[in-house]
C-alpha cells in the first residue's frame, strides 16, 4: 500500500534575487511498513524534502498524495488535523516542553485531537512503556537523559498511532550509545510494522534503515532497496 | 481542542513566569485602581457637598444681588459678579417684601458678611463677622446646643451689641474658658457673647460657617455703616413649594427691583452647578487615570510580544504536532486576558481598600460603576493588546518556528 507519495515536486525559495531551488521535481514514493534514510550533503535539500513529505509546508508546484488523497493544496487548519492524526514527529533535539511532565509531552498530540485527559493519561502510559520509560511518567524534561528525551518523543510520535514516522537527524544530539539504542528502538518499531522516514547525515546511522535515498541539488540521485531488510547487528 | 486545556496550557506559562507577570501585571493594576479611587473621590466629595447643604437647611431657596445665574443658566463673568456685589441694591425692605408671601414662605433671614478683628483681653484674630436676623439659627440648624442661645427677635430689632460665636473662633479666642457673658471687640466695639453654634464642619470651596461671628442685623449696619444685605436665606413651608416659592419671591421683587439686582434660587440650582464642575473634574481624572491603564495595556503587549519570540520553538512543536493558528492564538490570548482580568481584580481590590483606608480623610465612596467601568477596561485592554502577539504566535511558519535558535 503507498501511504505517501510525491509526484514532481517543487520548492522554490526566493533569497534576493536569487531562487534557491530547494526541490527541483522530486518523485518518491513511500509504502506501509518502510524504513527509509534520506541522505545527501548539507544544502542537497534534505530538510525540504521532509518538509514537504511530512506536510509542514506546500510545494510551490507538483502533488502530494497521502494514502491516496491529494493534499496539495490543503490549508493550514486541514495540514494541522493531518499532521495530528497521521504524522509523527521525532527532531535532533527532542523539542520536549520544560515545564510539563513526561507522560504530558506524550500526550500533547492528543490534547489537540481533543481527547479526554483520563484517554491521555492510559495512552501515554502504554506509549512509554513502549519505549521502556514506564517509570518515568512524572518526570520533567531535566530529569532525563538525552536518550531517555529522545525516547520520550519517540513515543509522542507514537501516541495518535500516525501512518508515517519522520525522523530528523535522530541521533545527531546523542552519544553513540544512546544513538544506538534509538536506533535499535526504531528498527525494532519498524518490525512492529511502523513506516519510518529518517533524514541523517551519517552512513552509521542510514545503514538501519532498509531503502536508502540520496539527495543532490533538489533531486533524488540514488535509491537502494537493500535485499535483507536489516542491518545483522 | 477542548477550551479548558487550552486555559490550562495558557495558565501554566503564565505561573511559569511568576515575577514577570506579576509586573506586567502591575501596569494594569495601578491602572484600574487609580481610575476607581480617584472616580471614588470625585463621587465622594460631590455627596459630601451635597450633604453639607442640606445640613445648611433643607426647604430653603435663596435671593442674592445680581444677575447670579445669566443668560445661559451659568455662573456670569467675574466683572458681572464684581459688579453685582458693588452694586448691591438688597436692603431691608426686600428682606420684609418677602416675608409678605406668606403662602410659601416660613422665615426669612438676611445675611450679610464682613471681614473683621475680633479682640479678647487684648489677643485679636481676624475672622468673619455675619450679620443676620434671629430667625437664622432656626433657618440654618445654627441655634447654640448646650452653651448659651442665639439672639431675640427683641435683641435683633434693637440692634444690640450680642455677639453669638462660631464653633472654631470660639476655641481660639476662649480657648476652653466658657465665653458666654463674656465681653469681646469687634472693630473696637465691645460686644457681648451670648452663644455657641455647634460644629459645622467644613464646607468646600468657601469659608467654614465655624469662623463666623453672628450679631444681630442692625448691629451690623451700625457697625459698618450699610445697609446693603449679601444675600436672603428664605425657608420654605415645604419642599415641594419650592418651584413656586421661587416664582412667587420672584414676583413679588420684581415689584420693587429691577430683574438684573436679584436672583432667586435654591440650593439645588447651585448643587446643579457644582455637581456639572466635580463631574466633569472626576471625569478629567479618570480619564488622566485611564492614560495609565492604557500604558499597562501597552506593557502587556510589549511582554506578550517577548514571549512570542522566546516560544518560538514552542510554537513550532505545537504546530507540527496538530495545534491549528486558531488554537495557538486562543492560548496567546487568553494568557494577556488572564493578567489583565488578574490585574483588574487586584486593582478593584486595592481601589477598595484604599477607598476605605482614607475615607476618614477624604470623602470617597467606591461606585460599582467604577468598578465595572475600569474592571471592563482592564479585560478590553487585555483583548486588544494581546491580538497582535497572539496573531503574530498564530502566524508562523512551523519550520521556521521548528528551525529557531
Amino acid at each position: 500500500m503507498i501511504l505517501l507519495q510525491l509526484v514532481k515536486v517543487h520548492k522554490h525559495y526566493h533569497l534576493g534575487d536569487d531562487v534557491i531551488r530547494a526541490a527541483n521535481g522530486i518523485n518518491f514514493k513511500v509504502s506501509a511498513g518502510e524504513f527509509i534514510s534520506i541522505m545527501g550533503p548539507s544544502g542537497s535539500g534534505k530538510s525540504t524534502f521532509l518538509h514537504l513529505a511530512s506536510l509542514l509546508e506546500n510545494p510551490t508546484s507538483g502533488k502530494v498524495f497521502l494514502k491516496g488523497v491529494d493534499v496539495t493544496d490543503y490549508n493550514e487548519v486541514e495540514l494541522a488535523k493531518i499532521r495530528n492524526e497521521e504524522i509523527g514527529f521525532i527532531f535532533q533535539q527532542f523539542n520536549l516542553l520544560p515545564k510539563i511532565t513526561a507522560w504530558e509531552n506524550v500526550a500533547l498530540p492528543l490534547v489537540y485531537k481533543g481527547v479526554d485527559k483520563k484517554h491521555r493519561y492510559s495512552t501515554a502510559k502504554a506509549m512509554l512503556e513502549l519505549v521502556g520509560l514506564g517509570d518515568r511518567m512524572e518526570n520533567a524534561r531535566s530529569q532525563l537523559s538525552g536518550g531517555q528525551q529522545q525516547k520520550v518523543a519517540i513515543a509522542r510520535a507514537l501516541v495518535n498511532n500516525p501512518a508515517i514516522i519522520f525522523a530528523d537527524e535522530p541521533t545527531g544530539n546523542l552519544d553513540s550509545k544512546s544513538g544506538e539504542q534509538i536506533m535499535e528502538l526504531l528498527v525494532s518499531l519498524n518490525r512492529q510494522g511502523r513506516t519510518i522516514v529518517m533524514v541523517t547525515h551519517e552512513h552509521d546511522i542510514a545503514k538501519y534503515a532498509g531503502r536508502n535515498i540520496i539527495l543532490k541539488d533538489g533531486v533524488i540521485t540514488k535509491d537502494v532497496s537493500k535485499k535483507t531488510k536489516r542491518p545483522a547487528k | 481542542m477542548n477550551i479548558l486545556d487550552t486555559i490550562k496550557i495558557a495558565l501554566q506559562s503564565l505561573v511559569t513566569n511568576k515575577v514577570r507577570s506579576l509586573l506586567t501585571m502591575l501596569g494594569v493594576i495601578i491602572g484600574v485602581a487609580s481610575v476607581i479611587l480617584l472616580v471614588s473621590i470625585g463621587n465622594g466629595l460631590r455627596a459630601s457637598i451635597t450633604d453639607q447643604f442640606e445640613d445648611l437647611g433643607a426647604n430653603t431657596i435663596l435671593v442674592a444681588p445680581g444677575d447670579l445665574f445669566g443668560e445661559d443658566g451659568g455662573f456670569p463673568a467675574e466683572d458681572q459678579q464684581v459688579a453685582a456685589l458693588t452694586n448691591n441694591k438688597l436692603r431691608m425692605t426686600h428682606v420684609r417684601e418677602v416675608q409678605k408671601v406668606k403662602e410659601f414662605v416660613k422665615a426669612v433671614a438676611p445675611i450679610a458678611i464682613s471681614p473683621v478683628e475680633a479682640g479678647y483681653q487684648g489677643e485679636t484674630q481676624k475672622t468673619s463677622v455675619l450679620g443676620t436676623t434671629f430667625e437664622y439659627g432656626d433657618l440654618t440648624n445654627s441655634n447654640p446646643n448646650g452653651i448659651g442661645r442665639f439672639f431675640t427677635r427683641a435683641e435683633d430689632e434693637k440692634g444690640e451689641r450680642v455677639v453669638v460665636m462660631g464653633f472654631k473662633i470660639n476655641e481660639k479666642l476662649f480657648g476652653s474658658v466658657d465665653p458666654v457673658g463674656k465681653s469681646i471687640k469687634i472693630n473696637n466695639q465691645t460686644f457681648q457673647v451670648i452663644g455657641v453654634v455647634p460644629e459645622k464642619g467644613n464646607s468646600f470651596g468657601g469659608p467654614s460657617f465655624d469662623t463666623y461671628m453672628y450679631i444681630p442685623m442692625e448691629s451690623y449696619f451700625r457697625l459698618f455703616d450699610t445697609k446693603q444685605i449679601l444675600r436672603m436665606s428664605v425657608q420654605v413651608k415645604s419642599p415641594e413649594m419650592i418651584k413656586p416659592a421661587i416664582t412667587a419671591v420672584n414676583d413679588r421683587l420684581l415689584r420693587v427691583l429691577d430683574d438684573k439686582d436679584f436672583s432667586v434660587f435654591d440650593q439645588k440650582d447651585i448643587l446643579k452647578i457644582i455637581d456639572t464642575i466635580l463631574s466633569a473634574l472626576t471625569a478629567g481624572l479618570g480619564g488622566i487615570a485611564a492614560i495609565s491603564l492604557l500604558v499597562g495595556g501597552i506593557g502587556i503587549m510589549n511582554i506578550m510580544l517577548v514571549s512570542v519570540t522566546e516560544r518560538t520553538r514552542e510554537i513550532g512543536l505545537r504546530k507540527a504536532l496538530g495545534a491549528t493558528p486558531k488554537v495557538i492564538m486562543t492560548q496567546f490570548l487568553i494568557e494577556s486576558v488572564a493578567l489583565s482580568v488578574v490585574g483588574g481584580l487586584i486593582g478593584v481590590a486595592i481601589a477598595t481598600g484604599a477607598s476605605l483606608a482614607i475615607s476618614s480623610f477624604i470623602p470617597a465612596k467606591v461606585s460599582l460603576d467604577a468598578i465595572a467601568l475600569a474592571f471592563s477596561v482592564s479585560v478590553a485592554v487585555g483583548v486588544v493588546f494581546g491580538v497582535y502577539p497572539a496573531r503574530r504566535a498564530a502566524n508562523l511558519s512551523p519550520i521556521e518556528a521548528l528551525r529557531y535558535e
